[in-house]
C-alpha cells in the first residue's frame, strides 16, 4: 500500500495529472484554484515538463490547443468565470478531436460571483459551454482521493476516443485536505505511442493536420458523425456511479461532489431517525448513467437531488427517470453549502408528510 | 468516535498551520480526517479559521457546522464562532488576549493564556502549540504523542531544537484541564 499522504485537493489534481503523463500546464490565477499553477509551477519543470502562467485564460487554452495537438498531455485548469474564457478554445479542441485535460474547481456565479465552493457550472460543463455539437469527458470528484487519481482516467479516456476531458471540482474539494493515496498507475510520457495524427518534425512521413473545420459541402457533416461515434462508445464503455444503501430505499438521493458528501451525512442522520434513504452518486456527469437511473425508479419511486445550485442536473435526472418516480429537488445556490440537517429536513418533510413543494415538474 | 473543531484567530497566529498540524496527526493514528480553510478575501491581521475532523468513520462534510470544540484564539472570533459550539462541547478560549467572557452556560469552556505560555517558554509564535495541547488533553480525540510525530512531517524546515521547543508547549498546555 502506498504512503498515505495529507494533501490539498488542488494539489493532489495537479500531482495526479503529472502522474498521469501530463507534461505541460499553461494556466492563469484564479480563487479557489490556485494551487494548481502554483504546484505545477515547481513541479512541471521537475519532471522534464512545461509550466506557462500564460497572459489569459483564453490564451491558456489555446497553448493548449497548440500543446494537445503535438501529442504531449496538457492541461489547463480554471475556475468558473475563467472557464468561461475557455470555452471557445475548449470547442476548438473538440473540433479538432484533440485530447486534453481542463479542470474547473467550481465557484459562485454568474459574473465574478465570489469565490466560495459552488455547483452552477454543471450545465456548462456537459452541455458544452462553447458553440457546436461536441461532448467532453466530465468526471466529479467528491474529495482528495478521486482529484489525485481522476486525472488518469481522464487522460486514457481522452487520448482513447479523442475529446477533452474535464474534471468538474468545486472550491470545497479544491481547497479542503485529506490523506491521499495514489493509486491509479503512473504513466511515463517516454512510453506512449506518439497518436497517428500528431504534429511534430516531418521526417518525410505523410503531412498531417489538425483542424476544426471543413468549408468542402457535406464533409463537415462526416467530421461530426465520425466523433459521434466514438461518443457513443464513451456512452457504452465509460459510464460510472457509486450506489449507497439503495438496495431497500424508499428514496433515493442524487448528488456529486461535495453535495454528495453533505447527503451521506443527512443519509446517516434519516436512516438513524428511521428513514430509509441511499444516495446514487454520479461519477461521470457526462456520460451520465441515466440508464441505472431508469433501472433504479422501476423500484424507487422518490428522488431527492442534491445540488449546490439553483438545479441543474435534476434535468439529467428527469430525463433518465422520464416520469417513472417523483423526482424533488434542494436546491442551494449562491455558493454556500447545504447542511446534513437541512437536507434531513427535506427530506423528512418528502417521507413522512408527503410535502409537494420540493417536487419538480415531470 | 467523531470529533469536529474549529480554529479561529488573527491572521499570522498559527490557525491554519495548527489545524493542517492536527489534520495529520489524526492520519498518523489511522484515523479519517479533513482539513478546510477559511479562504475568502482575508487580509493580515484579519480573522483567518479552518475545519477539522478527526473521526473513526468516513468524514463526509469538511465543513464543521456545528463543532464539537472551538479554539478561539483572539477577541472577534469568541463573537463569531461561541454561537456555533454544540450543546456540551468544548470552548477553548486564549485568555491572554480574548477579555470577554462566553455567555454560553450549556457548553464547557476551557481558558488557556496561550501568548503567557508561550512567552515563558521563550518563543511567541509557540501559542498555537499551548492550545493543541490543552485541546488534546481534553477531549482525547487526539494524542501529544502524534502531534508530536506529525510536526516533523508537517514542517520539514524546523530546526530540531524548534521542534522540542513546540513539543514543550505542548506539553504546557496539556497541563490545563477542566475543573
Amino acid at each position: 500500500m502506498a504512503e498515505k499522504k495529507l494533501m490539498k485537493g488542488n494539489e493532489a489534481l495537479a500531482e495526479g495529472a503529472i502522474k498521469a503523463g501530463c507534461r505541460f500546464f499553461a494556466g492563469y490565477p484564479i480563487t479557489p484554484q490556485n494551487e494548481v499553477p502554483e504546484y505545477m509551477s515547481w513541479r512541471m519543470p521537475a519532471v522534464g515538463g512545461a509550466f506557462v502562467q500564460a497572459e489569459s485564460e483564453v490564451s491558456a487554452i489555446n497553448m493548449i490547443y497548440g500543446a494537445a495537438a503535438t501529442g504531449v498531455r496538457c492541461m489547463t485548469s480554471s475556475s468558473s468565470p475563467g472557464v468561461s474564457l475557455k470555452q471557445e478554445g475548449l470547442s476548438y479542441c473538440a473540433g479538432a478531436d484533440l485530447p486534453l485535460l481542463i479542470a474547473n474547481v467550481m465557484r459562485g456565479g454568474p459574473g465574478l460571483g465570489n469565490i466560495a465552493g459552488a455547483q452552477g457550472d454543471y450545465w456548462q460543463a456537459t452541455r458544452g459551454g462553447g458553440h457546436g455539437d461536441y461532448r467532453t469527458f466530465v468526471m466529479a470528484p467528491n474529495g482528495v482521493n478521486e482529484m489525485a487519481n481522476f486525472p488518469h482516467k481522464c487522460f486514457e479516456v481522452a487520448c482513447k476516443y479523442r475529446l477533452p476531458a474535464m474534471v468538474l471540482a468545486d472550491g470545497i474539494i479544491g481547497q479542503m485536505m485529506e490523506p491521499v493515496e495514489f493509486t491509479a498507475p503512473e504513466v511515463d510520457p517516454k512510453n506512449l505511442v506518439e497518436p497517428d495524427w500528431a504534429l511534430g518534425i516531418n521526417n518525410g512521413r505523410a503531412k498531417r493536420i489538425v483542424k476544426s473545420y471543413d468549408l468542402r459541402e457535406g464533409y463537415l457533416e462526416k467530421m461530426v458523425l465520425e466523433r459521434v461515434k466514438r461518443y457513443k462508445e464513451i456512452e457504452k464503455n465509460e459510464i460510472m456511479y457509486e450506489e449507497k444503501m439503495l438496495e431497500d430505499a424508499e428514496i433515493a438521493m442524487v448528488a456529486y461532489g461535495t453535495s454528495a458528501r453533505v447527503s451521506v451525512a443527512a443519509m446517516k442522520l434519516a436512516r438513524e431517525r428511521g428513514i430509509k434513504v441511499g444516495l446514487f452518486r454520479p461519477i461521470t456527469l457526462w456520460p451520465f448513467p441515466k440508464n441505472r437511473l431508469a433501472e433504479l425508479s422501476n423500484r424507487i419511486k422518490k428522488f431527492l437531488v442534491v445540488e449546490m445550485s439553483l438545479g441543474q442536473m435534476v434535468e439529467d435526472v428527469q430525463l433518465s427517470i422520464n416520469g417513472a418516480a417523483q423526482v424533488n429537488l434542494h436546491a442551494k445556490p449562491g455558493a454556500s453549502v447545504m447542511t446534513a440537517e437541512e437536507v434531513y429536513t427535506t427530506l423528512e418533510r418528502i417521507v413522512k408528510k408527503g410535502a409537494k413543494e420540493y417536487a419538480v415538474a415531470k | 468516535m467523531y470529533q469536529g473543531i474549529r480554529i479561529s484567530g488573527f491572521g499570522g497566529q498559527g490557525v491554519i498551520s495548527a489545524g493542517i498540524l492536527l489534520a495529520y496527526s489524526g492520519m498518523l493514528e489511522d484515523k479519517e480526517v479533513s482539513f478546510f480553510p477559511s479562504y475568502g478575501a482575508e487580509m493580515r491581521g484579519g480573522t483567518a479559521n479552518c475545519s477539522v475532523v478527526i473521526a473513526s468513520d468516513e468524514v463526509t462534510t469538511p465543513i464543521v457546522s456545528e463543532p464539537d470544540t472551538v479554539i478561539v484564539l483572539n477577541e472577534p472570533s469568541l463573537a463569531k464562532f461561541e454561537p456555533l459550539v454544540k450543546p456540551g462541547g468544548l470552548l477553548i478560549v486564549n485568555s491572554s488576549l480574548v477579555n470577554s467572557k462566553p455567555t454560553r452556560k450549556d457548553i464547557k469552556v476551557l481558558y488557556v493564556p496561550c501568548n503567557q505560555i508561550a512567552g515563558e517558554l521563550g518563543n511567541a509564535k509557540i501559542m498555537n502549540m499551548v492550545a493543541l495541547g490543552a485541546f488534546a488533553s481534553n477531549t482525547g480525540a487526539i494524542s501529544l504523542d502524534a502531534i508530536s510525530r506529525a510536526l516533523p512531517k508537517v514542517y520539514k524546515k524546523l530546526k530540531p531544537e524548534v521542534i522540542e521547543l513546540n513539543i514543550k508547549a505542548l506539553k504546557r498546555g496539556a497541563e490545563i484541564k477542566l475543573n
